[in-house]
């Protein structure tokens, strides 16, 4: 539990001239006050005179055409104000994501239980609730698929709407990577290894529910109140659904509990439905959902069937990967193009490889629409790239951390889209810290003898090493850019809007910090106000780990603007350069007296990406971050329980802003990573999810987690990232869940491919390993 | 029905329904919005509040239970603009990420703390242990109880020297 320890590696570090030392401090976050008082504003907590409350009527069926719809019983409370169905909705009935294939409101026809059919809205919750569950809804149930595997069948039922199928029935998507021979490069490899790897979903489960208010402003315009990553998404999808030009709608982000993806597309549905009401009954709305819809109806991870073949030398140097995957869609696109493009470009793992051959398909299905959670489509990967190294060390009997480290992308080396790696690659140094800290070969040994002394206890070491592509890379550049608003206000102090949103990652902080930074002042003196689209440009979503990228790239573009104007005042009034800061609020007067503009913007735009679609191939991102974690577990060989008693996690994100907050990313993914490894799972059965709350869904609690862990950073800097940053955020997940199950495989000694490793499935490997002795 | 309680030290009576939940009570009743409601069933306890001492899901009670009884919520643990050193802690161990499990914490903090005053790590996960955290792996919560411990006997020393 130390803090996070930080070592430099081929960085450039010390050349950045930092002065005022904010960047890399573990300055404490500003928000954290209101929190632990209780008064930070979630959007259940706030109300405007005259709220109503919403409540949905969700589809029952998996697959049906809607015969009638009878909402009259509804009216019968006179607390109810209105009902609403999808002929009534002013602009288009669809919530654009990528494709606008989703409906805000059923029409005709559901896809998938949990779809929003229609809408009440009601002076209080309880009443709305009650009221929508007195919806007479006349089905015609029709075939459906649940299956990705089977909805790509040719006799399948069609499920995808026609607009989103790019590439047959069923098939959303279809994209892959051809790099080199893929003949020539299994013919020269002297072993090849292949595997099955199969994964279920997990849910978000932050703690906040979904939830918006939409309050209808002056001139026709609407604004939106809700938690969310992306208020750029939810303003085009409010604005399409009301007919509205964007520049009527208004999207304001309150404090958000938590999201990890789940709340890049879904508040977009959420915040139309709110709105829809909100435009019909001149009144604000406040749509909150409960757990059980929240879990039952709201986008989730994929589920996921990999099957990967790998070549390698005797010396254990990859020579060929051939990847063949499907993901689980669900009934609309939402997000699932773009995830699909993620787990491509994860598929060949950190590793150096001549000859790749992937082919990637997503899959329509009658099930919830899966969309971004937590490392966005590559933590499947993950453990496939990385069950394929330690089956190759297994079969070559090298060492599982050497075979990683000769296999290692380093500078001047070649991705698997041949993309050339030209700065910041701390790849190399997080295994070998991350090999240090645990000391891996004395480690292996004491384990050893550890498991030849017990019969019903066994412990294992799990290693997993990732690389994850920062921001959102060559297949939709058009998104990778933020604005940041600045203004000196009289006093000195120094207000800033940004486009991208805190939700509990510290973005906030972070980005206080690297204003302080830029403006050599000190962080009391900076306020970020809360995000409220209105306030700056399209900023892009808060997502794929460009939060602190994009906006501190932002922001110092804005400082330096203000910075000239302020240097020339101060020369005007011979104050010495040093001595502005302190004499700031001087100068600030000196602004408001004489009519300076005190107001800046800064923009910052994504580097240079591109991706070939038809090999696959490209600089597809401007900057990757690498980490390395290892875990150790004990199981118990008669209950199935797995407990993970020690992580290491070594990091390399380019230059870590605030430690504290990074070590808390950290420390976060490995506790949602021990969740997907071991225990996360939603059982379904046809169209059905049997998980309806967090009782039945379990999450790690404080008592599985491992308090012995250890966080470090190696810091290759990124000369394109704000004072030396890349992006840090998914990346713990996407290593840790694989060290977790890895560890139960060394454990076990017999491989698991199928996630999560509940008690079940490891005593069941346990009982086919004994009766194979 | 009437029911007469005491909320963070004040005390309140209110005409309310017989199947309200003490969580909607406080929340909307009385515009105590910082206990916060993440399941409705028991299982994250991010409504968790003392009644008469002792921690509860104030999800699971229905505000007819608690007529008479004595409520703490997570705005009744500071006095004025002053932290107490529990949310202090919290602030300095860096406990807080998206803040929504907080105030659950804070609360079950505050309890274990009165009847253990230096918990091991053991005895704060097994009191911690019905509060859920999606964001922070609960590492630094650990610490920041530990450290809330720390702070406390130390403003006790004080308090006890000055008298
Ligand atoms: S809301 Fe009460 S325990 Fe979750
Ligand atoms: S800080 Fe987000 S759930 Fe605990």
């Amino acid at each position: 539990m130390n803090e996070a320890e930080t070592k430099h590696s081929n960085t450039k570090s010390q050349d950045l001239s930092l002065n005022s030392g904010m960047i890399g401090a573990a300055v404490p976050r500003p928000d954290a006050i209101d929190k632990v008082r209780g008064e930070a504003r979630f959007v259940d907590d706030l109300v405007f005179s005259g709220m109503l409350h919403a409540a949905v009527i969700w589809s029952e069926f998996p697959h049906a055409k809607i015969r009638n719809i009878d909402l009259t019983a509804i009216m019968d409370d006179p607390r109810v104000v209105c009902t609403l169905t999808s002929e009534e909705v002013p602009g288009d009935n669809i919530v654009h994501v990528i494709y606008d294939d989703q409906p805000a409101l059923a029409a005709g026809i559901v896809r998938y239980i949990g779809e929003p059919i229609a809408l009440v809205a009601a002076e209080d919750r309880a009443s709305a609730r009650a009221a929508a569950t007195r919806a007479l809804i006349d089905y015609e149930e029709i075939p459906a698929v649940f299956d990705p595997e089977e909805a790509l069948r040719p006799d399948a039922p069609l499920v995808a709407v026609p607009a989103a199928v790019e590439k047959g029935p069923n098939l959303f998507n279809s994209m892959r990577i051809r790099k080199g021979d893929i003949e020539q490069g299994f013919a020269a490899a002297d072993v090849v290894v292949e595997g099955e790897y199969r994964f279920g979903y997990q849910e978000h489960a932050y703690l906040e529910t979904q939830g918006a208010i939409a309050v209808p402003e002056e001139h026709g315009a609407m604004a939106i109140y809700g938690t969310m990553q992306c208020p750029f998404y939810v303003r085009s999808a409010v604005a399409q659904v009301l007919g509205l030009p964007l520049s009527k709608v208004r999207v304001v982000q309150t404090a958000t509990g938590g999201a990890f993806g789940g709340k890049e597309d879904v508040p977009s549905l959420v915040s139309a439905l709110a709105a829809l009401l909100a435009w019909k009954t001149r009144r604000p709305v406040k749509l909150v959902y409960d757990r059980e819809e929240d879990i039952l109806t709201t986008s989730k991870r994929h589920p996921a069937v990999i099957r990967y073949r790998s070549g390698a030398k005797r010396d254990g140097r990859l020579t060929a990967i051939e990847v063949d995957f499907i993901y689980n869609a669900g009934a609309y696109q939402t997000l699932s193009s773009a995830v699909l493009w993620r787990a491509l470009m994860s598929a060949a793992g950190p590793y150096r490889i001549p000859h790749v051959k992937v082919d990637g398909r997503m899959a329509a299905t009658n099930t919830v629409p899966n969309g971004a959670f937590r490392g966005f489509g590559s933590p499947q990967m993950n453990f496939a790239h990385e069950s394929q190294m330690d089956l190759l060390s297994d079969r070559l009997q090298i060492d599982r951390l050497e075979i990683r480290l000769r296999n290692a992308l380093q500078i001047g080396d070649e991705t698997a889209t041949c993309q050339r790696l030209e700065e910041s690659v701390g790849l190399t140094e997080t295994l070998e810290q991350a090999g240090q800290t645990v000391d891996w070969e004395n480690r292996l040994r004491k384990i050893e003898a550890f498991n030849a002394d017990s019969h019903s206890r066994r412990r294992g070491l799990g290693i997993s090493t990732v690389t994850y592509g920062v921001g959102l890379g060559g297949k939709a550049p058009f998104l990778d850019k933020a604005g940041a608003y600045m203004k000196l206000e009289a006093d000195g102090s120094i207000t800033i809007a940004v486009g991208t949103v805190e939700m509990g990652q510290g973005l906030t902080t972070a980005l206080t910090q690297i204003a302080a930074e830029a403006l050599s002042l000190s962080p009391e003196r900076i306020h970020l106000a809360p995000v409220d689209s209105s306030r700056v440009p399209d900023s892009g979503p808060t997502v794929a780990s460009r939060g602190t990228l994009m906006s501190g790239l932002a922001i110092i573009a804005a400082a330096e603007k203000l910075q000239e104007r302020v240097s020339s005042a101060a020369r005007d009034l011979d104050i010495p350069k040093e001595e502005i800061p302190s004499r700031l609020p001087e100068i600030a007067r000196v602004f408001f007296m004489r009519n300076i503009d005190p107001a800046v913007e800064g923009w910052a735009s994504g580097e240079p990406v591109d991706w070939d679609p038809e090999s696959g191939l490209g600089n597809v991102y401007f900057v990757y971050s690498y980490a390395t974690h290892i875990a150790q577990v004990e199981v118990d060989l008669v209950t199935g329980e797995v407990n993970v008693e020690e992580f290491v996690a070594v990091h390399d994100s380019g230059k870590i802003v605030n430690r504290r907050l990074a070590a808390g990313q950290v420390e976060g993914g490995i506790a949602q990573g021990l969740g997907y490894a071991l225990m996360e799972e939603i059982p379904r059965q046809g169209g059905r999810l049997l998980t309806t709350g967090l009782t039945t869904y379990r999450i790690p609690t404080i008592c599985d987690i491992p308090l012995r862990s250890e966080v470090s950073f190696v810091e290759a800097i990124c000369s394109k990232g704000p004072f030396g940053a890349k992006g840090l955020g998914e990346v713990p997940l996407m290593a840790a869940h694989v060290a977790v199950s890895r560890a139960v495989v060394h454990a076990l000694g017999r491989p698991i491919t199928t996630y999560p490793f509940s008690p079940e499935r490891v005593k069941k490997a346990v009982t086919m390993q004994k009766n194979s002795e | 029905m009437q029911i007469r309680i005491i909320v963070n030290g004040r005390p309140v009576e209110r005409e309310i329904e017989a199947d309200m939940r003490l969580l909607d009570l406080l929340r909307d009743g009385l515009h105590l919005t910082g206990t916060k409601e993440g399941c409705g069933e028991g299982e994250c306890g991010a409504c968790t509040v003392l009644l008469d001492g002792q921690a509860v899901n104030s999800c699971l009670i229905l505000a007819a239970q608690v007529d008479g009884k004595e409520i703490l919520t997570v705005e009744g643990i500071s006095k004025g603009n002053t932290l107490h050193p529990i949310q202090q802690a919290f602030v300095e161990e860096g406990a807080v990420q998206c803040g929504f499990c907080t105030p659950g914490f804070i609360v079950s903090t505050y309890a274990l703390l009165k009847s253990n005053p230096a918990p091991s790590d053991q005895e704060i996960t097994s009191a911690l242990t019905g509060n859920l955290c999606r964001c922070t792996g609960y590492v630094k919560i650990v610490d920041a109880v530990h450290h809330a411990a720390k702070l406390m006997h130390q403003k006790e020393g004080r308090s006890r020297r000055a008298l």
